[in-house]
């Protein structure tokens, strides 16, 4: 079997599967049960600094949206950071991290926005023989009522500054945890890497409402006829979470910084994706909130399967690979066509891919007396609404229309040559070659 | 209780009234709302769905299911009602196994539809059990129609020109409306008084009068119908049962299945009711099947059902014969009676070993007997009121829209010709009737004026 340990900023860990910052990591008894389940490392909950603790609401604290049978496809939750003391915290940290010495314990911190501040939790978790530390500058409801979590990830002036402070004041590896409530995900990880980080983790959660109840006119998780906006997880953001993984990876001014990927990890392929986009490990909290500790097994036997057959044999062999092909519209190739394909034998005839194009797309899918349904290649553009929406996996593909063939719908013959907008007569942009 | 399984003869209290209970509760309990959501979800919501098309009332089912699946089953029992105003009794009794639910592109995938049938039970238990009515009294048109026969044909027909304004008045010849929803089906399949509620329920939307224990052709003739209204529909179903043309079916225990059914169906105890040891149904249609379970469930010690064709030519579907089986009843094919043994009183059925030659069903000389106490004669059904209407295999010839050969008069349901004798299709004849009907007599009206 692939070798999945993997060695993240120095931090070693028999697998990429982290437990994320979040209530499965708020206590020693938590870990302890997740490291037997087979979790190769944790984000502690977020520490604040010493004193009374923060407080959380008495009523509910999630909120929740629902696939077919309902499925947890979206969680958003309004808790806020620890809210046990410091000192028994600490403790913990350490009781864990002595007998767990190969799986990674990383603390995340959450403290006001002075360097004293910093200068002081900073030590205590060293003491502990934690790994590192995680700044949270995502946390976007409450916390950064106070100046605090996303308050901070909004403003990359201050990102620089904190993650400056913590790098002083530390020597343990410094992550910082970035907020996708922000119009541009490079800014916040270039001043992170300018305040020397040694990677960012992202995407925290992202500011929502699940729904709405509909007797009290009330947003939901409500708490006594309120509610405030909660912070967005789950299945539902790992397409956000890819995408901003992504941008961090391909830009060249952070190309070389570390990440830790995080948003909707449910399976090992969704972990492998990350991986695959430059994350070196990935971190999961609603899989494990959803499923219990178990579901990590699923991820180590999956990804191993997948990197043995793949001849892939270790994971850091595969950060980054799909980086290259993260590219801008603009550079596609419009000399690639493909037309879509169904399946008579696995098709199921249930009409949808034909109810899709007809009502919605360009009419390209013919349906006969006998539920028959084919593709006309005069009208179809390869959208791909017809494989979406199909309920048999691989029923309806795509396939290439090689070069040298003639499109159905153009009426001309494929192109061999690689052409995109950059080059396309119809783009007003397009200076004439000299 | 003296009797048991084992008590030779016909007689009753074979079983404990509490086993009698539960053998008669419902075949399918309903949903509670968590299984009926998860039921729901299974729905594709498929384009021109093929349930919709199978369904002879054509209702909209990917719709409906669609509002069970967003918590709004009463918006759903609309749409069922909207085509199948006895969507709540066609939930129970339809074979949904060879029309929604066997073309269900669930079925075609995994082999497992999705449960069409109690999903439309859900929803239209729902509405009904709040006692709403969906629908209102359209202006009153000042015409008025005849519905002979409370069965489903009669009560969609009447209900659709009652809502359309007609004044509707339904005979019929027992003492209680509802056809062979009352009578005519086993009594697992419409537990609490169903039928009698659904009838209810369904008379809320006001305009028919219902007139009970008036027989066409006794109390009431075709003619003097015609003269009163300004339309008849009928709706009658079949009164009559096929004789089996064997030596000795006067003996003691011989009857017919729709009598042992309509008897069971309105028995206050069941531990009253007579049985069989040994008991033989002779037939291959749901009547046989219905008749053998309940003589199984009564107590009967050795139920078999005799069909004189194969398992193939069997009316009764697949799901019905698995589930006669299931109840320990035994299912004998290519069986053709001969004579009924017995003095005075059946003992046996003899029968002979029928072949099936290039659709000719042949006699292999082969005989043999089936002991039985109780022989139910469940061969089909026969029209008993003619009244000068053209007539095919038995059966009131009709258009696509319900008119017979005498202009004025519609029929629908068992005593038409064409479509399968299921409620269900005796609910669409009789819908579409009462279409044709209201846009007769209306564009009459329209004509005079």
């Amino acid at each position: 079997m692939a070798d999945l340990r993997t060695e993240f900023l120095g931090i070693k860990s028999p697998n990429p599967f982290w437990l994320a910052s979040a209530p499965p990591t708020d206590k020693e008894y938590n870990v302890r049960r997740a490291f037997e389940a087979g979790w190769g490392g944790v984000v502690w909950k977020t520490l604040g600094e010493e004193g009374p603790p923060v407080v959380n609401v008495n009523g509910p604290r999630y909120g929740a949206i629902f696939g077919s049978d309902r499925r947890l496809l979206g969680l958003n939750n309004i808790e806020l950071i620890t809210d046990r003391p410091l000192q028994q915290n600490l403790q913990e940290i350490k009781s864990v991290k002595k007998d767990y010495p190969d799986r990674a314990v990383v603390v995340s911190l959450m403290v006001p926005c002075v360097e004293d501040a910093w200068k002081a939790i900073l030590p205590v978790v060293e003491e502990t023989g934690a790994d590192g530390v995680e700044l949270n500058f995502g946390c976007p409801h409450g916390m950064s009522e106070r100046g605090m979590g996303s308050a901070v990830g909004q403003v990359p002036e201050y990102i620089e500054m904190v993650t400056r402070w913590a790098k002083q004041n530390t020597r343990m590896p410094v992550i910082v945890k970035l907020t996708p409530n922000i119009s541009d995900i490079r800014k916040p990880a270039e001043a992170a890497h300018a305040g020397g980080a040694d990677a960012v983790s992202l995407i925290n959660t992202i500011n929502s409402i699940t729904s709405v109840n509909l007797d009290l006119f009330a947003p939901e998780p409500m708490i006594d006829t309120k509610g405030a906006h909660g912070g967005y997880c789950g299945p539902a953001v790992k397409p956000i979470a890819l995408s901003m993984v992504s941008e961090i990876a391909r830009n060249p001014l952070t190309a070389d910084l570390p990440i830790s990927g995080i948003g909707g990890v449910t399976t090992w392929r969704d972990a492998a994706e990350f991986i695959a986009l430059g994350a070196g490990n990935v971190q999961v909290c609603t899989a494990a909130m959803t499923y219990g500790f178990k579901v990590v097994q699923e991820m180590i036997s999956g990804l191993g399967q997948w990197m043995d057959e793949k001849g892939h044999e270790s994971v850091a062999s595969v950060v980054g690979r799909a980086v290259p092909n993260c590219s801008d519209w603009q550079n596609l190739n419009l000399n690639y066509v493909s037309k879509a394909r169904i399946s008579q034998d696995d098709c199921i005839k249930c009409g949808r891919c034909f109810a899709a194009c007809e009502d919605t797309s360009h009419q390209a899918i013919t349906m006969s007396a006998d539920r028959t349904f084919e593709v006309i290649d005069d009208e179809c553009v390869a959208c791909n609404l017809c494989v979406n929406v199909c309920p048999v996996e691989n029923c309806i593909t795509m396939e290439r229309i090689n070069p040298g063939q003639v499109d159905e719908r153009t009426g001309k013959i494929v192109e061999e040559e690689f052409a995109d907008w950059t080059t396309h007569p119809n783009n007003p942009g397009l200076v004439a070659a000299e | 209780m003296a009797n048991s399984i084992n008590t030779e003869g016909v007689v009753a209290g074979r079983l404990d009234a509490d086993v009698l209970a539960d053998n008669f509760s419902d075949l399918h309990p309903p949903l509670d709302d968590h299984e009926a959501l998860v039921a729901a979800d299974r729905c594709y919501f498929c384009h021109d769905a093929p349930c919709m098309t199978a369904c002879p009332t054509s209702i909209d089912i990917p719709l409906f299911i669609r509002q069970i699946a967003t918590g709004t089953a009463e918006a759903a029992a609309k749409t069922i009602f909207d085509q199948n105003i006895l969507g709540g009794m066609c939930a129970r009794v339809c074979p949904t196994e060879t029309l929604c639910e066997e073309v269900c592109v669930r079925e075609v995938a995994e082999g497992k539809p999705v449960i069409i049938g109690q999903l439309q039970r859900y929803a239209t238990d729902k509405a009904m059990d709040a006692g709403v009515h969906p629908f209102t009294r359209g202006v009153e048109t000042g015409k008025s129609v005849a519905v002979v026969g409370a069965g489903p044909a009669g009560l969609a027909a009447a209900h659709r020109l009652a809502m359309l304004g007609h004044s509707v008045t339904v005979y019929d010849a027992r003492a209680k409306g509802g056809g062979l929803n009352e009578f005519g089906i086993a009594a697992y399949k419409s537990v609490d008084g169903f039928a009698q509620a659904e009838v209810d329920w369904l008379l809320q939307i006001g305009g028919i009068e219902m007139q009970y224990s008036k027989s066409l052709g006794d109390e009431i003739s075709l003619e003097s119908l015609r003269a009163m209204h300004d339309a008849v529909f009928l709706g009658v179903g079949l009164g009559g049962v096929n004789a089996l043309s064997a030596e000795g079916e006067d003996k003691e225990g011989v009857c017919d299945a729709v009598d042992f059914i309509s008897e069971l169906r309105q028995a206050d105890d069941l531990a009253e009711l007579h049985i069989g040891r040994r008991v033989v149904v002779i037939g291959g249609g749901m009547t046989a099947i219905d008749a053998a379970v309940q003589s199984k469930l009564l107590g009967a010690q050795d139920v078999t059902v005799a069909y004189r064709r194969d398992k193939s030519a069997m009316g009764a579907s697949e799901f019905e014969q698995d589930l006669a089986t299931s109840k320990g009843v035994r299912i004998v094919f290519n069986a053709q009676p001969l004579k009924v043994h017995g003095n005075g009183s059946a003992t046996g059925v003899e029968f002979e070993r029928t072949n099936n030659l290039d659709g000719d069903l042949r006699s292999t000389g082969e005989t043999f007997l089936i002991e039985a106490d109780n022989v139910f004669k469940a061969i089909g059904q026969t029209l008993t009121t003619e009244a000068g209407l053209d007539l095919e295999r038995g059966k009131i010839v009709v258009s696509v829209d319900g008119k017979t050969s005498i202009e004025g008069i519609w029929a629908g349901g068992d005593c038409a010709l064409g479509g399968d004798d299921l409620t269900v299709t005796a609910v669409a004849e009789g819908r579409d009737a009462a279409m044709d009907i209201h846009a007769t007599l209306m564009g009459k009206e329209l004509k005079n004026g």
